[in-house]
This record gives C-alpha cells, sequence and structure tokens, in this order.
C-alpha cells in the first residue's frame, strides 16, 4: 500500500545543503502497524513529513494506494491528506475552545460530507477511540492529555482513511496515559485492522507495534518484525495491580 | 467546504476573540457612521438653503435698476440707484408671453409707529401680485388688492415679526387686524398679517411692511420721483425662465433707447442662477465632510488588516492543523476573507445605524433636518465591503501560503 522508492530529502543548497534522508526504501502493507524509531536529527521527523503528504522529496518515488504522490502540487497533497491520511501529532492537536465533536467533525467538513451524515461518523469514531459520550460535548481545553490524544485518534479515523501517522503520540504524557494512547491504537490495528505508522524516539513505545523501522542519520539502519510486541492492555492492568 | 460551514468557523472565530472583534469593528463602525451623518448633515443644508432660496419665490426673475451714472467722471452711487424703472415698463412686461404675473416694488425704511410702541423696518410698495410671485401667504385679512393700489388706499399687510414689535410678544395675528399704525407719519389700517417664512440668508422676511404700490409712489416716492425700486416677475414654468430674462432684457432696452447691453440701466437676476450657485457650494460642502469622513473609513480598514495580520500569525499553528486535516489553500483563503468580511459588515450595519441615530438627534436639535439617502447607506456598505474584501485579502493570502510543517511547528 505503501511504498517509498529511494527517497532522498536535501534541504538549502550548495556548500549549505543539509541532507535529510540518503536513498530510503520500504513499504508497509495494509494492515500493518510499523514504528519507526529514532534518534532526533535521524531524519524521522522529515519521513513524517513526506509519509504523512505535507511535504514532497526532492527525489525518489512514494506510492500510497498505487498513486504516485512525491510530484504532486500543495493542492493535490491537501486532497491526498483529506482522504488518506489521518494524524495524530504529539501538540497541539484539537483546536482551542471548540468541543470535542466538532474538533472531530472538521475533516468531513473540508472533505464535503453533507451535515446530516457528519455527527453519526464523528459518534463512531469517537466511540472507536475509546471515548465515551459524556466528552462529547467537552471544549478541548477541558480535557486531559490522555482524552485530547483520543480525541486526536478519532479525529484521524474519522475520514476512514488508508494510513493513520502517530507522530510522537505519547511524547506529552505520562506513562500510564501513554499507554491508554497505545492501547487505542493496538485496538484499532487489531479489531478494526487500520494500517498505523508510529513515529517515536522511545525504544518502550516502539516495542508496541508489530515492526519497527529504526533510521540513523537519514538512513535506514534496521527493518524487523517485533516477533513480542508489548500488549498496551495488559501493562494497564500490571499499573493498576501495583 | 460549504457556504453554511464557512459562516459557523466565521462566527467561532470572532466569538473566540469578542474584544479584538469588537474594538476592530468599532473603527468601521466610526467611519461608517461619520460617512453617513456627515453627508446626511451636508443634504440637509444643501436642502434647507435649496428650500430657503425656493421660499422668495417660484421662477423668479427680479429686474433691479443699475448705477445711477452721472454726466462726465462723476462718482457712481452703485447699482441700484439708478432711476430707470418705470411702472410703465411693468406694465409693459405683462406682454411678453411666459410671463405669469409681474409686480413693481417701491421699497424703502421708515419709522413705524403704533400705541406707545414703535419699529423701523423695510416698508415695500407692491401689487397684488406679489403675493403669488414671492410666495407671501396671508395668516390673518387678505393682501393688498389692485383696487387699493389704484385707489391710493392708505392699508397695510405687516409680518409677523412687526406684529410682536408693535403690539408685544404676546401679541397674536388677530391682534394686529384693523388696527391703525403710522408709517412716515401717515395713518395706515391694518388689513392682513403673513404667515411665517422663516428664511435667513436672504433677510427676515417676516420683519415687512407691505402698502400698495400706488399709495408707495404717490407718498413716499415724492414729486416726479415714481420709479420702481424692483420689478418682479414670475414666469410660467422653469423652462421658460431663460426666454423670458431674454425677452424682458430686449424690450427694456429697446424701451430704454439703449443700443449697447452693456451699457443696459438694469440688471436682471435669475431665481434659478442664485439655486445653482447655492447648490454647488454645498454640494462642495458635503463632497468636503464626505472626503473626511472616508479617511476614518480607511484608518477603520487598516485597523482590520492589523488585526487580521495578528490574527494569522497567532493561529499560526490552527492553520497547520487544519491544512493537514485536508484543508486547502481555498479553504483557508476563505476561512480568513470571510472573517475580516465579516467585521467590516457587521461594522457597517452598526455603523449606518449609529449614522443614522446621529442625523436623527442633529434634526432634533433644529439646526437642520438631516436627510440620510439611500445612495449614503448603499456607498457606505458598499465602500465596507470593499474594505474587508481589500483590507482582508493579504493576510487570507498569507495564512493560506503558509506551509504546513512550518505552521504546525510555529511556537
Amino acid at each position: 500500500m505503501i511504498t517509498f522508492k529511494n527517497i532522498e530529502k536535501t534541504y538549502g543548497s550548495g556548500s549549505e545543503a543539509y541532507r535529510a534522508l540518503s536513498g530510503v526504501s520500504f513499504s508497509i502493507a495494509e494492515g500493518e502497524f510499523v514504528a519507526i524509531m529514532g534518534p532526533s536529527g535521524s531524519g524521522k521527523s522529515t519521513l513524517m513529513h513526506i509519509l504523512g503528504c505535507l511535504d514532497t522529496p526532492t527525489s525518489g518515488t512514494y506510492e500510497l494506494d498505487d498513486r504516485d504522490v512525491s510530484t504532486m502540487t500543495d493542492d493535490e497533497l491537501a486532497d491526498i491528506r483529506k482522504d488518506k491520511i489521518g494524524f495524530v501529532f504529539q501538540s497541539f492537536n484539537l483546536l482551542p475552545r471548540t468541543t470535542v465533536l466538532r474538533n472531530v467533525v472538521l475533516p468531513l467538513v473540508y472533505a464535503g460530507v453533507s451535515p446530516e451524515k457528519r455527527n453519526p461518523r464523528a459518534i463512531a469514531a469517537l466511540k472507536a477511540a475509546g471515548l465515551t459520550e459524556e466528552h462529547f460535548a467537552h471544549l478541548s481545553n477541558q480535557l486531559s492529555g490522555g482524552q485530547i490524544q483520543r480525541v486526536a485518534i478519532a479525529r484521524a479515523l474519522v475520514n476512514d482513511p488508508a494510513l493513520i501517522l502517530a507522530d510522537e503520540p505519547t511524547g506529552n504524557l505520562d506513562s500510564k496515559t501513554s499507554l491508554i494512547v497505545l492501547d487505542t491504537l493496538q485496538q484499532l490495528n487489531r479489531k478494526h485492522g487500520r494500517t498505523i505508522v508510529l513515529i517515536t524516539h522511545e525504544p518502550d513505545i516502539a516495542e508496541h507495534a508489530d515492526r519497527i523501522i529504526k533510521l540513523r542519520d537519514g538512513t535506514i539502519v534496521s527493518d524487523e518484525k517485533n516477533r513480542a510486541p508489548r500488549d498496551a492492555a495488559r501493562e494497564t492492568h500490571l499499573y493498576e495491580n501495583q | 467546504m460549504r457556504t453554511s460551514d464557512l459562516i459557523d468557523e466565521t462566527y467561532a472565530a470572532l466569538l473566540a476573540n469578542k474584544v479584538r472583534s469588537g474594538l476592530t469593528v468599532l473603527g468601521i463602525v466610526i467611519g461608517i457612521a461619520s460617512v453617513i451623518a456627515l453627508t446626511a448633515i451636508g443634504q440637509g443644508a444643501q436642502n434647507s438653503i435649496q428650500s430657503s432660496i425656493a421660499s422668495i419665490g417660484s421662477n423668479l426673475i427680479a429686474v433691479t435698476p443699475g448705477a445711477a451714472r452721472q454726466i462726465g467722471f462723476g462718482a457712481s452711487g452703485g447699482r441700484g440707484t439708478a432711476r430707470s424703472l418705470t411702472v410703465e415698463d411693468e406694465n409693459a412686461i405683462i406682454q411678453i408671453s411666459n410671463v405669469a404675473a409681474v409686480s413693481g416694488e417701491y421699497a424703502g425704511r421708515y419709522q413705524i409707529a403704533a400705541a406707545g410702541a414703535n419699529t423701523n423696518t423695510s416698508v415695500t410698495g407692491v401689487d397684488a401680485a406679489y403675493a403669488t410671485i414671492r410666495n407671501v401667504t396671508i395668516d390673518q385679512g387678505s393682501f393688498i388688492t389692485d383696487i387699493q393700489s389704484a385707489s391710493l388706499a392708505k392699508v397695510a399687510v405687516i409680518g409677523p415679526t412687526v406684529v410682536t414689535d408693535l403690539f408685544g410678544t404676546t401679541a397674536t395675528a388677530p391682534d394686529a387686524l384693523g388696527q391703525k399704525i403710522r408709517i412716515n407719519n401717515l395713518q395706515f389700517i391694518i388689513v392682513g398679517v403673513t404667515k411665517t417664512k422663516g428664511g435667513s440668508g436672504f433677510g427676515n422676511q417676516d420683519n415687512v411692511v407691505y402698502i400698495p404700490l400706488g399709495t408707495a409712489l404717490q407718498y413716499f416716492a415724492g414729486n416726479g420721483n415714481a420709479y420702481l425700486s424692483t420689478i418682479d416677475i414670475q414666469a410660467s414654468d422653469q423652462t421658460a425662465m431663460a426666454q423670458v430674462q431674454s425677452d424682458v432684457t430686449a424690450l427694456l432696452l429697446a424701451r430704454h433707447n439703449i443700443s449697447d447691453p452693456t451699457k443696459a440701466d438694469f440688471s436682471i437676476l435669475n431665481q434659478g442662477d442664485i439655486v445653482s450657485a447655492a447648490s454647488s457650494v454645498t454640494g462642495t460642502l458635503t463632497m468636503l465632510l464626505a472626503a473626511i469622513a472616508g479617511i476614518s473609513l480607511i484608518v477603520g480598514g487598516i485597523g482590520i488588516m492589523n488585526m487580521m495580520l495578528t490574527t494569522v500569525t497567532e493561529r499560526m499553528r490552527e492553520i497547520g492543523l487544519r491544512k493537514a486535516i485536508g484543508a486547502t489553500r481555498k479553504d483557508v483563503q476563505k476561512q480568513f476573507l470571510a472573517e475580516a468580511i465579516a467585521l467590516t459588515f457587521i461594522g457597517g450595519a452598526i455603523g449606518v445605524a449609529l449614522g443614522w441615530g446621529i442625523s436623527f438627534v442633529v434634526s432634533l436639535t433644529g439646526l437642520l433636518t438631516a436627510q440620510v439617502t439611500i445612495s449614503s447607506i448603499l456607498l457606505a456598505f458598499g465602500v465596507s465591503a470593499g474594505i474587508g474584501i481589500i483590507f482582508g485579502w493579504y493576510p487570507a493570502r498569507r495564512a493560506s501560503n503558509l506551509n504546513p510543517i512550518d505552521a504546525l511547528r510555529y511556537e
């Protein structure tokens, strides 16, 4: 479903040029839960931007659902993001002073979904992300960090995207709420067959995925199946029983 | 993005920052209100001047004597002093086509006395036609008649100011009727009182005494001095004014045996000329007021641009987020443009109401009746919408061109 072929990304030009990615190739099949891991400066943010169609590579091809997105214009990329990709960011994930429901409805607004169909879809997504109805009318600034990320996951789901891209979703959370978010992602992957790419610098977090791609200095240093992924739901129990 | 969604988003965004939105709107409110109020006041001034001109008569052409010339290089007596217009001239003018009415005038200032009070005012000998030509309306009694003029009757019609001057401030028109007054030591009986005309700029038309022209010429002009101070002519309608004026000029030149029109011993004043002169003065005044108000509108517009630019910077990450979840450049541009236009539109609506209110208050003071015109409202609304588009376009474009990555990272 996702194919990266020899992706390079260079910022600046001449002697100032900085190569963030040099010849990255991999592919991800539908229904996979992949973690992309690396320290800061490894190029994982650049990779995330290209993967999320927020940026285009300097060279190489990127195919998403059999479409070559590496040479698209800004507005074409906006269309791809709208239809194919759901984002979960580390911070500033929700619109401030806006209700939970409205935040989740927003991608449907930009996708041109008719108003009657929006709320049922948003509510279904919120439920899939593990939120209950009592939260729907809350303003985004009345929520805890874990709840914010679950709303963000619901928003990422609502358009039924091909790929959910989570960029350090637990970066601002404590261990316990991190597990809740990871559990939500695992449930979506296992029960609903969602394709998820998780970008992180923490090995603990990456171990929840079924496959781990490690980046260093703009190249892939390892790409391995994770034979025994950690189960966030069980860890949560352990936490509570301590 | 649907229009209804655009409206929802705009509403939410403006409400999120009530104080700032309010202050920005205030700039436009002041601009629009001052445009509406000042043009209304200008229009009101124009109307009041035009109605005051209309009150001196309709389709009026006034002939006045030229300067008295002495033989050789003597001092000129100034226009109006020549003894050139006669009752015969007046009678000849009546024959000209499209002349509806003619009245001679013999005017002077005299001491007027009633029991215990006296005043000094202008006494004008007039014909019966004077009332229609100069829009004099009678409150009590009747105006001068031609029979009174022919019989040299010592009767007078006085204005309301004269009534109070002679008979006390509480005196009303019926009190004055039938009273005897002395004009230049001759006794007259009051047969009529005119209605108040108000009016300013052309002398107080309420402080007058009218007597029959024949009587005036007989008793006040002195022997062999039966010359008129003015001949008032009313043309049958507006379009005939030019023709009447040129015919009267030709007739009087012929009657006075003058072949060179530049040496005419009379001058003709056409009411249309006064109206157009006054209109151009008040028109310029209105333009000036509107220009001053226009400046405040521009300042308000810059206020909107300033706020929108601040908003774009402040909401950088929101813009990034919207773009990440699928907002196109156009969606973002529309959203910010809609906010700017909504601000100016709200400002415009409140401004029109406020401007209307100010005009109403100005009218209440009685100085003049300010008139709000539809065109000024349309103009104000058009300008405010235009300002929204012009001053909102640049910030909206800036927002739409933001790179989503940079926007999301912005701290």
